[in-house]
């Protein structure tokens, strides 16, 4: 009883945030009520308390009143404990002889009636005071930063984050799954609102990670496996075999034309499929890293083996091997590795999935061949796609006379996806501009509203009604081929609703653009998972907080960065890397963490050895002492979770900041208040 | 396989080779289809725009009665029948007011809904309680060479989708080539056949009939299939007036129970088929041509 | 208890998943029962059966604990080791002529804002329903029935037994043990 040395002195603080609680919860009655409880030398509401000067006060009066206890009643601890434990600190207090009381998110925010939410504070804030009288002193654990920073996924996010770190002297391991780095970017003709050429943009800054002697770059690869706490991950990735020995193979690529399929012939991802490549091939000209890859699906030195997978036949005659010639790059023999990589930090910049335009039948994607989505038309208008950048339609010769876009396709829509996509409308006038300067066409902009939120947006809104690019108001209904009048033989008929007009209209076209919106990646919950994160309801990643920590997750050491997070354009997503980079570099510059010190131990004199605690912690922290009959708890290895303390059935392991002393008196003081 | 049969007022009138074709098709399935008792019109069309709370007691009459006869599933092949049960199950599911109105009026006939039964169209318990493997196994004079414009209207797929995609169903076109039929692809598979307007307003209304049977003749179909009675009526009914408007499209509109009906070999003088406007060819016709 | 009684549940979140929720719920202003009252912890593995009986013994009508989704524990497996004592506690519960319903276990993702006000006014019903648990009244009376059976056989005995005496003092401690 060790704690009773002292009389215990608390000061309560109450704060209105404005009107965010006091609107809700009348907060002098709140003070006036907890003064009367035992142990409480001054109660007092403020109106920020988080504000300087509400720091100020509770310094103050730890100094002039000789508090040692301190609870306020605000908002999440989530948001400011950490503000008012060194407020507590600053005072001259032990930072963990403070307690939060959560009256905002927890109640007024949530309640309608003014009565129920002042007693649910009080009730709230008696808990708070019962508790923390059992508080003790507890020192934070230091622990040191790997200065080393896992970047997952190598789109501009990815790219951008890397290059920022690595630019700062720190070494940068970047992880993308796809044969090449770039991401959707390097899909991209040009950019809005400037228009200027995205390869221009994107490909130097490519090169230059490729190149970089502190970036590591590993293509084909994916992160399986996480273990470990801020400042000391240890990271699993899987190295997908490309059949070429990266270190020998110097980017000649005559393997390429030498391969036995004298025509290009198996579909091309990176043209979305409007293209044709081999099955030892380069992405694009300027991927990088500048080597090739075998897909084993279309090779013919490739079988199916018995697991389903593919497996080396030795059927082809390689003629792929003799171009390479002494070089020797290709290597069918190659499997998948594992290897391990020790990281301190990690940005996962994973991306988006646009949107599968066959979930929208009514606009007839794959049905009708001129409906494409908008990915391919980037695709088919880009000088370096598979047409060249001659716009033409599937039958490979007919330029389109007459283009519609559809807007919010996956978008804005409850069958499909709620939320504005971001990107869509501005893309979409950027690719009208675009095709009426490839082919003069006509051009139709369907819209339910053009939302054009960025600098130099507006105006490029403006420049393309100034081009005489058509705008019509409406929720499309459909795309149909059924022809009512001769000029609509042939052609595919936009059905929709003009509001501005107020009439049903039939817009014949040659061909329909459909902007997909963008979704989370097919596998966002497993990355979730694997990083301990937290995706929104829609099932991006979610943010620690939207303004004030926009990059944190709330695993700390975890960051996010780009369209993983929710969409957005380039100029935000490279924003949002820099700003990822830069929490890594404050967490790498500091050179260590302050663990919070949660963590479980084990009272020697009561365990009685029985060991049902070991088999349950899993991280193996606990370990048993033979030669005294006992278990201890390896604190370096303990995350503070709790759970053995809550099965130990003799009660002798404790856990610091949530022992059962501290929770029982929460408990009780939480219906003390009637 | 047992259901409730909801026959609705089309079934037993305009709609009845809807009725004389879908039971024996059903039977020969192995499909038993027991009449509610007692029932009442379901509360269709103009009812549900006049007084959505009386409409819905009635419809709520009949799934009650289907309750008390201990009917798990109640099977409506009329679009207007279906739809108006499925509404009147969800409004009461989401609307207090609505349910407590319901209650009311059954309680004073002494009746009560206490749980939901599901209501299933034909096309919904062929295709996922049958399965079309043992459509196909009775299939014994399969329909080669009929190329079928499969019509669904709008009311099985409007508001509520249930068992098919809203703009582009499917499941008639499987079902159609399970019996050997070609499916013609068209596009005006749930546009408005004219609905009521073919009587209140028949400018508006034979229009939109018209566009339809020219389109499915447009894409070469020899029949139209449908599952709605009003469809089937404004299809087949009207072709003097729309050639007298506009010109001459006659095609035959049959139920798609008909077709399968044939398909089983069932004897086509049972399938009601006598009673189109527009009579269909026999099939050896069809497919010698 | 003066005023009309309302049920008062005390809730034990995780701080990851179910905390962070019901934060959500909070900047969504999503508006639900006020009659909960949330204690935070790391991790539902760190539930102690104990808690909840606590909070039942004084003056709790229901408890609610949420926790991650299977699979989503950021301690990797608390939230199932929480299941299985929970398991475990409700066949006690109910030995105990406490009904089910007054405790319930949910797991609630950092997204699912609108899940902490639908479990938590779907509960507050449902223990309205129930009506008061009143535990620590019911404790209050077995006291007072031992303290007069002792008084009884105290009478009987004339006092000076000691085996009497001894058993009304193990009944006491019993209750205060309670």
């Amino acid at each position: 009883m060790a704690k009773q040395e002292q009389e215990v002195r608390i000061g309560f603080y109450v704060c209105h945030c404005g009107t965010n609680i006091a609107a809700m919860v009348d907060c002098p009655e709140v003070a006036q009520f907890v003064g009367t409880l035992p142990g409480v030398v001054l109660s007092k509401d403020y109106k920020y308390m988080c504000s300087d000067p509400g720091q100020e006060l509770i310094q103050q009066d730890i100094r002039e009143h000789r508090l040692n206890r301190v609870v306020v009643a605000s908002c999440s601890p989530l948001l400011h404990e950490p503000t008012f434990r060194s407020a507590t600190e600053k005072g001259g207090l032990n930072q963990f002889y403070f307690h939060m009381v959560n009256i905002r998110e927890h109640d007024s925010w949530v309640h309608t009636d003014r009565a129920e939410a002042t007693s649910k504070a009080k009730a709230l804030a008696q808990a708070a005071v019962h508790r923390v009288a059992h508080h003790k002193p507890l020192e934070t654990k230091r622990v040191s930063i790997n200065p080393t920073t896992l970047v997952v996924g190598a789109g501009i996010a990815g790219i951008h984050a890397a290059m920022t770190i690595a630019n700062s002297g720190k070494k940068v391991i970047l992880v993308e799954r796809e044969p090449t780095i770039g991401g959707h970017m390097a899909k991209f003709d040009k950019t809005f609102p400037t228009l200027d050429c995205a390869a221009c943009i994107l490909t130097p800054k490519m090169s230059d990670v490729g190149s970089h002697e502190n970036i590591q770059v590993l293509s084909y690869s994916e992160v399986t496996k996480v273990d470990g706490f801020v400042g000391n991950y240890t990271v699993t990735v899987k190295r997908k075999p490309r059949y070429i020995d990266e270190e020998a193979c110097i980017g000649c690529q005559d393997c390429i034309p030498a391969c036995v399929f004298k025509q290009p012939k198996f579909a091309d991802e990176f043209n979305e499929g409007l293209g044709k490549r081999r099955p030892v091939y380069i992405p694009f000209p300027q991927a990088t890293p500048q080597i090739v890859a075998i897909d084993p699906n279309t090779c013919l030195n490739f079988k199916k083996g018995e697991d389903g997978g593919r497996v080396v036949s030795d059927k082809c005659k390689k003629t792929c091997v003799e171009a390479c010639g002494d070089k020797n790059a290709i290597d069918f023999t190659q499997v998948e590795r594992i290897e391990e990589y020790e990281v301190g930090s990690v940005i996962v910049a994973t991306g988006f999935q646009t949107f599968d335009a066959r979930r929208a039948p009514a606009y007839g994607y794959g049905r009708f061949p001129n409906v494409y989505t908008s990915l391919e038309i980037e695709r088919l208008v880009n000088a370096s796609g598979p047409t060249g950048g001659h716009v033409v339609m599937r039958d490979g010769k007919s330029e389109p006379r007459s283009v519609g876009i559809i807007h919010c396709v996956g978008s804005r829509d409850k069958k499909t996806n709620v939320w504005c996509s971001r990107v869509c409308c501005m893309y979409s006038m950027k690719l009208a501009h675009l095709l009426k300067e490839h082919t003069g066409a006509e051009i139709y902009n369907f819209y339910i509203d053009v939302r054009t939120p960025g600098k130099g947006y507006e105006e490029f809104y403006n420049k393309l009604l100034d081009e005489g690019v058509h705008f019509i108001r409406g929720r499309v209904g459909e795309v149909t081929d059924w022809a009512m009048t001769p000029d609509e033989e042939g052609k595919l008929v936009i059905r929709v609703e003009d509001t501005l007009a107020g009439y049903v209209r039939r817009i014949p076209v040659d061909m329909v653009v459909l902007a997909t919106g963008l979704e989370p990646q097919q596998d966002a919950q497993d990355v979730r998972r694997m990083f301990n994160m937290s995706c929104g309801s829609e099932g991006f990643f979610l943010e620690r907080h939207p303004k004030l920590a926009p990059v944190n997750t709330f695993n700390d050491g975890i960051y996010i960065a780009g369209a993983c997070q929710g969409p957005k354009d380039i100029p935000d997503t490279v924003a949002q890397a820099g700003a990822a980079a830069a929490e890594v570099l404050a967490l790498i510059d500091k050179g260590f963490v302050e663990q919070e010190p949660n963590t479980a131990f084990i009272l020697e004199d009561e365990c009685s050895g029985c060991k049902s605690c070991i088999p349950l912690c899993p991280y193996t922290a606990i370990l048993f002492d033979e030669g005294k009959g006992r278990a201890y708890i390896n604190e370096a290895l303990c995350k503070g979770c709790g759970t053995c303390v809550g099965s130990c059935p003799s009660g002798s392991i404790v856990q610091n900041l949530f022992d059962d002393e501290e929770i029982f008196s929460e408990i009780e003081g939480v219906l003390a208040y009637e | 396989m047992k259901y409730g049969y909801f026959p609705g007022c089309s079934l037993k009138g305009t709609g009845r080779a809807y009725e004389e074709s879908l039971l024996p098709v059903m039977q020969h399935l192995g499909i038993e289809m027991r009449e509610l008792d007692d029932w009442s019109c379901c509360g269709a069309t103009a009812y549900m725009a006049v007084d959505e709370g009386k409409a819905c007691a009635l419809a709520a009459r009949n799934l009650a009665i289907a309750e008390q006869e201990g009917h798990a599933q109640l099977m409506a092949p009329c679009s207007a029948c279906y739809l108006v049960l499925n509404k009147t199950q969800h409004y009461m599911a989401e609307y207090g007011a609505m349910k407590r109105l319901v209650d009311k009026a059954l309680g004073s006939v002494n009746l009560r809904v206490t749980r939901p039964t599901p209501v299933r169209h034909p096309l919904d318990v062929l295709l996922n309680d049958v399965g079309l493997e043992a459509v196909k196994q009775k299939v014994t004079h399969p329909l080669k060479g009929l190329k079928v414009a499969p019509y669904y209207g709008c009311q099985i797929v409007r508001p509520y989708s249930t068992f098919d995609d809203q703009a582009d169903p499917q499941t008639m076109d499987r079902l159609l080539e399970s019996l050997g039929a070609t499916v013609v692809d068209w596009p005006l598979k749930t546009k408005c056949c004219g609905g009521s307007l073919t009587g209140t307003l028949p400018k508006a209304g034979l229009r939109l009939a018209y566009i339809l049977l020219k389109e499915a003749r447009k894409r070469g179909a020899d029949v139209i299939a449908t599952v709605c009675p009003l469809c089937q009526f404004n299809l087949d009914g009207y072709h003097d007036k729309i050639a007298a408007r506009w010109e001459p499209v006659r095609i035959p509109t049959v139920y798609f129970s008909q077709l399968m009906g044939l398909a089983f070999g069932l004897p086509a003088g049972r399938l009601g088929l006598q009673r189109g406007f527009v009579p269909m060819k026999p099939l050896a016709a069809v497919t010698a041509a | 208890m003066s005023k009309e009684w309302k049920p008062r549940l005390v809730a034990f979140f995780c701080n990851w998943c179910t905390y962070t929720a019901a934060d959500l719920a909070g900047v969504s202003r999503l508006k639900y029962a006020p009659n909960v009252r949330v204690i935070r912890l790391m991790c539902s593995g760190r539930i102690d059966p104990q808690f909840i009986l606590e909070a039942l013994t004084k003056g709790a009508d229901g408890v609610l604990i949420g926790g991650c989704h299977p699979n989503d524990c950021h301690y990797v497996e608390g939230n199932y080791k929480m299941l299985r004592r929970f398991q475990l506690l409700k066949r006690m519960l109910g030995d105990m002529g406490i009904e089910p319903e007054r405790v319930r276990l949910e797991w609630i993702s950092a997204a699912e804002g609108e899940k902490v006000r639908r479990v938590v006014n779907e509960m507050t019903e449902q223990i309205a329903n129930l009506g008061p648990l009143g535990m620590p009244g019911r404790f209050a009376e077995w006291d007072r029935e031992v303290e007069s059976l002792a008084a009884q056989i105290e009478a009987r005995e004339g006092g000076g037994c000691g085996c009497g005496s001894s058993g009304a003092e193990t009944a006491e401690k019993e209750v205060a043990h309670v």
